[in-house]
């Protein structure tokens, strides 16, 4: 009998390498390529028409601080306001996101009847077959003055003047509340799809109502679910600027449209990439967060 | 002090699944203190029935009474009981503390109790330890008494184990066995524990309930059981596997007088409705109490068969015979000869089944 190792090797050996090259290609000429081009060009300064202006003396130009110019510009008031907007907006979508969900994945993974399982969880990924512009077009045709909504309102008798709802905070936030939506309950049902029945069985045996339950073994357990959603809803809206520039006013400017203007209108690359690159900072510190989170709950599940 | 009331008393309790009876009209009593078993086969509604005291299923039909008092329609956490899961059930993200304390919170104590009373009930399990492990952490032998702690720790009037030996390996369940056994006697609680494992029946309750497409065919004693089943599932279920079939000459102040197809006569004691003249009478007769003898004992019923197999199981050997008409019986032999002598009978050599006739005991027929 041939002498068999006792244990197959548990890491690929260095032979596994050559592999994983493609992988390494795509990431570093699409992804890191581009963010180091963005970092660098962050710390230069607009040009006349729209490049960038030639440095003469690098070294003057260190020693002068004028590298920093486009990040110090980015904490002027007006660009702080934005921010704190886009940050303050971004949680309202997540929480009302988590608000809105959390009936809706409870219902798909517990109360729903097995057979129609698969139709209602296929009716929540449905929308990811149309283009988040077009859905977000439909919005303005539900939300603007003869639209959908006041022409019911106004047809009932209800209202004598249409309500002012395109246009506003509150339609950026139905639009961005809309379109996350399906990364929330996706999280939230795979969660809660996993509960153990016989747990809430046992509750309700020792001696805790539906309400008590619910809060003390139904919520603790799908918090990975919950975190998880939060993430993914909180991260995109963040940047988000379809909605508010399709269903935003003139004051519901965002991040995101903030940084898309720096390259589209003002021509200013420099300083589109200092705030672009100070979002990817932000977002970069919420990721380690959570996977220090994550790590600390011992589930590769999580991530 | 046992009360006047049965601790349990289930009034002709019928649950449906869809089209499936699970429990078809059952009635128990349950007396106070009593350590009481639901043995059956699976799917014989025995841990649907124990769901049913606990109130986790509602019943189409029947009464539930606790200690008296009415509780069919009262939710599960309303009743004085409390369950053993099959699995445990232990809330995975809570310590072995929080996990027996879960319930004292819904009790009326006043909070400041309640450590004392965890770290009490946890000594009683022997898990004084282990308090603030969580529940991954430990053994299946170790999560069992978790469960038992979290249940026992709310002084429930009645506790309901459901299967609470099946998911142990078969060393530790016999110790287990014992444990619980001795639990019960110090707190002097009720038990109604479900399971199919007829050798756990036997050892750990006072009283067996043995059923069957959601019926109860017996109540008894594990002895009764055992010794005297009334019909042919609760024998067979408890391993007596010789079926007789006689014929009935008399049946008078309760006495049978039965004839078997080999023309000879005896009699024996059985009740119930009067059996006619020639109606067939099955009768049962466990394989411990059967001998096999080269010749017929004159004190004994006697039967020709032939010797098919054996098999030597150390203590006792299994004898497998066969009558003239190809029925198979079986035959367990106490191995008490001397080291080194020979098992009697050879496979195929012909040999008699004898037994006293006061170990028949007559089937009734459903």
């Amino acid at each position: 009998m041939p002498d068999f190792p006792k244990e197959l090797p548990r890491k690929p050996g260095r032979a596994a390498y050559p592999l994983l090259l493609p992988t390494w290609l795509v990431l570093g000429i699409f992804f890191l390529v581009p963010l180091g081009l963005m970092f660098a060009v962050s710390f230069a300064e607009r040009g006349t028409y729209g490049g960038l202006k030639p440095i003469a003396d690098l070294g003057a130009y260190v020693r002068s601080g004028a590298f920093l110019g486009n990040y110090a510009r980015s904490m002027g008031a007006i660009y702080l306001k934005i921010g704190w907007r886009s940050l303050w907006m971004a949680l309202l979508t997540t929480v009302l996101c988590l608000v809105v969900s959390f009936p809706i994945a409870y219902y798909l993974a517990i109360l729903a009847p097995r057979r129609w399982k698969g139709l209602l969880i296929g009716l929540v990924v449905v929308p990811f077959w149309t283009s988040f512009l077009i859905r977000t077009y439909a919005w303005m045709f539900i939300l603007r003055t003869e639209g959908l909504i006041n022409l019911i309102l106004m047809g009932t008798g209800l209202l004598h003047h249409p309500l002012e709802l395109l246009y506003t905070q509150t339609a950026v936030l139905i639009g961005l509340v809309y379109g996350e939506l399906p990364f929330m309950i996706l999280p939230l049902y795979a969660s809660l799809e996993k509960l153990d029945r016989s747990l809430l069985e046992a509750a309700s045996d020792l001696g805790a109502g539906r309400r008590q339950s619910f809060w003390r073994i139904t919520v603790p357990l799908s918090l990975p679910g919950i975190v998880a959603g939060l993430v993914l809803v909180f991260i995109p809206s963040l940047g988000q600027f379809v909605v508010s520039d399709l269903l935003g006013g003139a004051r519901s400017m965002l991040l995101g449209n903030l940084i898309q203007n720096q390259f589209a209108v003002a021509r200013n690359k420099p300083f589109g990439s200092a705030l672009a690159f100070e979002l990817t900072a932000a977002v970069l510190l919420l990721l380690v967060a959570y996977a220090v989170y994550a790590r600390r709950r011992g589930g590769e599940e999580l991530l | 002090m046992p009360s006047p009331d049965p601790s349990v008393q289930i009034q002709t309790v019928t649950k449906r699944f869809d089209s499936v009876t699970a429990v078809d009209g059952v009635s128990l009593e349950i007396a106070g203190g009593e350590f009481f078993a639901l043995l059956g086969p699976s799917g014989c509604g025995k841990t649907t029935l124990l769901r049913l005291i606990a109130g986790l299923e509602e019943p189409d039909a029947g009464t539930i009474r606790i200690q008296g008092s009415d509780v069919t329609r009262v939710p599960p956490h309303r009743r004085p009981v409390n369950m053993v899961f099959q699995h445990y059930a232990l809330f995975p993200h809570l310590t072995v503390e929080e996990n027996v304390a879960f319930g004292l919170r819904y009790k009326p104590l006043p909070r400041a109790g309640h450590a004392a009373r965890v770290a009490e009930t946890l000594a009683l399990v022997r898990l004084a330890e282990y308090g603030k492990r969580r529940p991954d952490q430990l053994s299946g032998g170790q999560r069992q008494r978790v469960a038992l702690a979290r249940a026992l720790v709310l002084e429930p009037q009645v506790l309901l184990l459901d299967e609470p030996l099946a998911a142990l390996d078969p060393n530790l369940r016999k110790e287990v066995q014992v444990e619980l056994k001795s639990l019960q006697r110090t707190l002097g609680i009720t038990f109604v524990f479900v399971t199919h494992d007829r050798q756990e029946a036997l050892a750990m309750s006072d009283r067996i309930a043995v059923m069957n497409g959601g019926r109860v065919e017996q109540v008894g004693s594990p002895a009764q059981v055992f010794e005297a089943p009334e019909t042919e599932l609760v024998a067979r279920f408890l391993g007596a596997t010789n079926v007789f079939t006689a014929e009935a000459r008399r049946h008078e102040d309760g006495i049978l007088s039965l004839q078997l197809p080999g023309g000879t006569e005896f009699s024996v004691p059985a009740g119930g409705p009067a059996r006619l003249r020639r109606e067939p009478v099955r009768f049962v007769v466990r394989p411990e109490k059967l001998a096999l003898r080269a010749v017929p004992a004159p004190s004994e019923i006697s039967l020709a068969v032939t010797v098919e197999d054996r098999v030597y199981h150390g203590a006792s050997t299994e004898w497998t015979v066969r009558d003239a008409r190809g029925e198979r019986y079986a035959v367990f032999a106490q191995n008490a000869g001397l080291a080194g002598e020979a098992l009697p009978f050879a496979p195929g050599s012909p040999a008699f089944l004898g037994w006293d006739p006061r170990h028949s005991v007559v089937l009734r027929e459903s």
